[in-house]
């Protein structure tokens, strides 16, 4: 069975469209849990201590990268978005401007993964 | 082998934003001015908590409560919450659109996201707003140094 005809091409902008889909519902659902693991200050100073510190293990420390990441993705894609929507000189070179949300990802995530990773792991 | 996608033709009715509806128009330039005024905001949180300092590691009641004591970081909060919180419950409700094609399937998702999204704004504005840094039942040593002037 041949895949059904689509529209999807493809390109940089589709899977840059996935991505910030992706990030976005990923983000939402952290957003909820962060929300009520920061509630507890209001239980006991104990509670919310016991909770924060799961957050202090590797396997977290890992996700909060991940977490990192996406929310860096989502912020750079976004000023992408408006800025194709605003510019017609954006609209034309829209496929560039995606090369150019990875390179500002990538700068990012070199400013914040070394010293996040030594903060978890190197407990400096 | 991938099929070849249908050459696009113009839509044959211009799609305009006077198209769109009022609504619909709101919800667009909101997603992107509030998205603009949470990349200022979440970074900063971000560089102040999980940057600067001795990053995740610094994170407990004490800072916490450091922070929250001032004015400033409890409004910044405020902010953050209530535009991520809508920022967000609007992304899922256009993804809700897109995908939830049964109508009690769309009903359901869009009024767990709705019920969702008023706890968790209404929850933190009074954590926010309610919070005491320095109970007086609790240890010193979990508390902030702002306490024992108190």
């Amino acid at each position: 069975m041949s895949p059904a005809t689509t529209l999807y091409r493809g390109h940089e902008g589709m899977w840059m469209w996935v991505v910030h889909r992706t990030t976005g519902v990923a983000i939402f659902f952290f957003l909820l849990v962060h929300v009520l693991d920061t509630a507890l200050v209001r239980v006991s100073p104990e509670a919310y201590n016991e909770v924060i510190g799961s957050y202090k293990t590797p396997l977290y420390a890992i996700v909060e990268a991940g977490l990192v990441a996406a929310i860096s993705l989502h912020a750079l894609n976004g000023l992408r978005v408006i800025a194709v929507d605003r510019s017609t000189w954006a609209l034309r070179h829209q496929k560039q401007l995606v090369w150019w949300v990875w390179i500002g990802f990538a700068i990012l995530m070199l400013g914040f993964l070394p010293r996040h990773l030594m903060h978890a792991f190197g407990g400096a | 082998m991938m099929s070849t996608a249908p050459e696009l033709k113009s839509p044959r009715r211009p799609v305009s934003h006077s198209t769109l509806g009022r609504a619909q128009r709101w919800s667009w330039i909101f997603q992107r001015v509030s998205g603009v005024i949470l990349i200022v905001l979440i970074f900063t949180h971000l560089f102040v908590n999980l940057w600067s300092g001795d990053g995740i590691n610094q994170i407990d009641f004490a800072f916490v409560a450091g922070k929250l004591a001032n004015p400033f970081w409890q409004w910044f909060d405020f902010l953050m919450l209530t535009l991520a919180m809508i920022h967000g419950a609007n992304g899922m409700r256009m993804i809700i659109e897109d995908y939830a094609h049964t109508p009690w399937l769309k009903a359901t998702l869009h009024w767990a996201l709705r019920i969702s999204t008023v706890v968790i704004i209404v929850l933190g504005t009074l954590v926010l707003f309610t919070f005491d840094p320095c109970p007086a039942d609790a240890p010193a040593s979990l508390l902030p140094s702002l306490c024992e002037d108190i």
